[in-house]
C-alpha cells in the first residue's frame, strides 16, 4: 500500500472521528442535563461552537507559546490518533500503525496536556496557572494505574502493537481483556475517569471556582481549535480502550456502539458523583488502582 | 444637587492624573494611538496603544451564515451588578434551561459574545464593565436588564449611578422591568437572536467608529482613571 493512499485514508479517518467524538460531546451534555431534569442543548451543538468560535472576527495573543498552546493541544490529540490502528483488519482505517505504537500512544496522551501547560502558562491568567498546576498534578497520577494496566496487557499479550493486541482478543467476546485479564481493565476503566475529567475528577475544569480551567485566556479561533481536539482527543482515547480492553471492532457500526458505551462509563460515574479534591484524586489514584495494576502486573509477570 | 454642580464641586471630583494630549511632543499631535495617560510610565509599556478598528464583514452568504452560528451560540458574560442578576440563575435551571437554546453562562469576558448587565450600575461598576467589555472578542452583544441600567431606574437621582448605559457601551437589547421575569429575559434574548440574524447587531463596529465619544463619555464619569484606553 503506497504511502500517499495511507496518508489519504488517514486524515479520512481523522474527520470520521473529530465528527464522532464531537457528536459524543453533544450527546454527553444533552445526558447530563436530562439527569439535572432539563431539556439540554441540542446533540450538534458542539459543532455550531466550533462554527462561531472560528467565525469571531478578533482575537488577541499573549505571545509564540499562546499561540503554540492549541497547537500542541490539537498535535498531541491528531498524534494520539494516527497512531492508533481504528478498525481490524481494516486497510482503510488502520492508520500508521506500527510495532510499538502503545508506547508511542502513551507518550502522545501527555504531549498535548504539557503544550496546553506551556501556552496557557503565557496567557499570564492566574486562573490558568492553578487549573494547570491541578491538571498535571492530577494527570501524573492518574497515568500511574493506566501504565500499570498496558504494562500488564504488554506482559499478557507479549507484545507492544496495538493491531497485535487486537488480533489476540478476536474469536468471541470471552477473549477480550475485559474477560482475561478484569483486574488490568478495572485499573484502567478508573484511569479513564481521571482522563475524561468528569465528576468525581473534574477539579481541574472546576467550573464554579477557577472559570473554565487552562484556557480561560483562549477564545475565538484558539478556542475553536481546542473544542476541535476535544473531538479527536475523545475519539482516539475512546478507540484506544475499545482496541487495548474490549475487543477492537470491525466495521464502523461495531466502533461507534462500543466507543459510546465506554464513554458512557465516565458519564454516569460523572452525573452521580460529587467532585474530588486535587490531593483526594491524586491519593485516589495513586491507592486503590495503583494496588489493582500491581497485583494484575504481577500475575501476567511469573 | 445637579450632576453638574457635582462635576464642578472640587471637594467631590479626584484629582486626575491623566496629561493632557496638548502637552504631549509636537510629534505626537498627529498620532492617533492611544496615550494610556492614566497608567504609569512604566505601565504603559504593558498595553497596546492602538485603537479599535470596525471589523471587516466577510462575504454576505459567508456572514449570513456566521451570524446564524453566532445566534445560535450565546455565551452570556453575566455581569451581576445589581438585583436583576437574581433572575439568571433560574435562567439556567430546569424550569427555564437557556441551554437548549444554545446559550451558557462563560465565566471569562475573552469567550463570551454576550454582555448581560443585570441592573443599576454605580460608578465603581462601569468602570469594570468598560474593562470586560473590551476584552471581549467581537462580534459581541451587549443585554441590559432591568430600568436601572435604561435610564437609572429608581436610583434616578443617585449621585454614583450611571443613568443610560448605552452612552458608555453600546447596547443592543434592553430589558425593562424592576425586575424583569426570566421569561421577559428569555424574550429579550430571541429578540437579540433576531438581530444577530439580520446582521443588525454591530455594536463592535459601532464601539470602534464612536471610540472617542464613548471614551470621553466613560471619563466624564469614571474620575480615577487608572487603566488602558482601550483593554485589549
Amino acid at each position: 500500500m503506497s504511502i500517499a493512499f495511507k496518508v489519504f485514508w488517514a486524515f479520512i479517518s481523522l474527520g470520521v472521528v473529530t465528527v464522532w467524538g464531537l457528536t459524543l460531546n453533544g450527546m454527553v451534555h444533552k445526558i447530563f442535563a436530562r439527569v439535572q431534569g432539563r431539556l439540554g442543548p441540542p446533540v450538534w451543538q458542539p459543532f455550531i461552537d466550533i462554527i462561531k468560535n472560528n467565525a469571531k472576527r478578533t482575537a488577541i495573543t499573549h505571545g509564540i507559546m499562546f499561540y503554540l498552546g492549541p497547537v500542541f493541544r490539537i498535535a498531541g490529540g491528531i498524534g494520539t490518533y494516527m497512531f492508533i490502528p481504528v478498525l481490524f483488519g481494516s486497510a482503510y482505517f488502520s492508520n500508521f500503525s506500527l510495532s510499538g505504537d502503545v508506547l508511542l500512544v502513551m507518550y502522545f496522551i501527555f504531549f498535548g496536556q504539557l503544550g496546553m501547560a506551556l501556552g496557557a502558562g503565557e496567557g499570564g491568567h492566574p486562573y490558568s496557572a492553578i487549573a494547570v498546576s491541578r491538571g498535571l498534578a492530577q494527570m501524573t497520577a492518574f497515568e500511574v494505574p493506566f501504565a500499570l494496566s498496558v504494562i500488564s496487557l504488554v506482559a499478557q499479550y507479549g507484545t507492544l502493537n496495538i493491531t497485535e493486541i487486537v488480533a489476540a482478543q478476536q474469536g468471541g467476546f470471552l477473549r477480550w481483556t475485559l474477560f482475561t485479564n478484569p483486574l488490568a481493565v478495572i485499573t484502567a476503566m478508573i484511569s479513564m475517569l481521571g482522563m475524561n475529567m468528569y465528576n468525581p475528577f473534574s477539579v481541574v475544569i472546576a467550573p464554579q471556582e477557577i472559570p473554565i480551567g487552562p484556557p480561560t485566556e483562549y477564545h475565538s479561533s484558539f478556542l475553536g481549535m481546542l473544542a476541535t481536539n476535544r473531538g479527536i482527543f475523545a475519539g482516539a482515547k475512546l478507540v484506544l480502550f475499545m482496541n487495548l480492553f474490549f475487543g477492537g471492532a470491525t466495521n464502523l457500526l461495531i466502533l461507534m456502539l462500543k466507543t459510546f458505551w465506554i464513554y458512557m462509563f465516565s458519564v454516569f460515574v460523572g452525573a452521580a458523583y460529587p467532585r474530588f479534591r486535587t490531593e483526594d484524586s491524586i491519593r485516589f489514584f495513586l491507592t486503590y488502582p495503583t494496588i489493582l495494576g500491581i497485583i494484575s502486573v504481577l500475575l501476567f509477570s511469573f | 444637587m445637579k450632576d453638574d454642580d457635582i462635576k464642578n464641586d472640587s471637594n467631590l471630583t479626584v484629582e486626575v492624573s491623566q496629561t493632557p494630549i496638548a502637552d504631549y511632543p509636537d510629534w505626537r499631535k498627529d498620532d492617533k494611538s492611544l496615550t494610556n495617560a492614566g497608567l504609569s510610565e512604566e505601565e504603559q509599556d504593558w498595553f497596546c496603544d492602538a485603537r479599535p478598528q470596525p471589523a471587516k464583514k466577510s462575504w454576505q452568504i459567508m456572514e449570513n451564515f456566521f451570524n446564524w452560528a453566532r445566534s445560535n451560540s450565546l455565551w452570556i458574560l453575566a455581569f451581576g451588578t445589581g438585583c436583576g442578576a437574581i433572575e439568571l440563575r433560574p435562567l439556567v435551571t430546569a424550569r427555564y434551561d437557556i441551554s437548549r437554546l444554545g446559550m451558557q453562562p462563560r465565566p471569562t469576558p475573552r469567550q463570551a459574545s454576550v454582555f448581560m448587565i443585570g441592573g443599576y450600575v454605580s460608578i465603581k461598576t462601569l468602570k469594570r464593565i468598560v474593562r470586560s467589555y473590551e476584552q471581549m472578542q467581537g462580534p459581541k452583544f451587549v443585554v441590559a436588564v432591568c430600568s436601572c441600567a435604561i435610564n437609572g431606574g429608581m436610583y434616578w437621582d443617585s449621585y454614583n449611578t450611571v443613568k443610560r448605559i448605552d452612552e458608555y457601551i453600546p447596547v443592543d437589547v434592553y430589558v425593562t422591568g424592576c425586575m424583569p421575569r426570566p421569561e421577559a429575559v428569555l424574550a429579550g434574548f430571541s429578540k437579540l437572536k433576531e438581530l444577530i440574524k439580520a446582521g443588525k447587531a454591530e455594536g463592535q463596529n459601532l464601539y470602534a467608529e464612536k471610540f472617542d465619544w464613548y471614551k470621553e463619555n466613560q471619563k466624564s464619569v469614571i474620575k480615577d482613571w487608572n487603566m488602558p484606553d482601550y483593554n485589549w
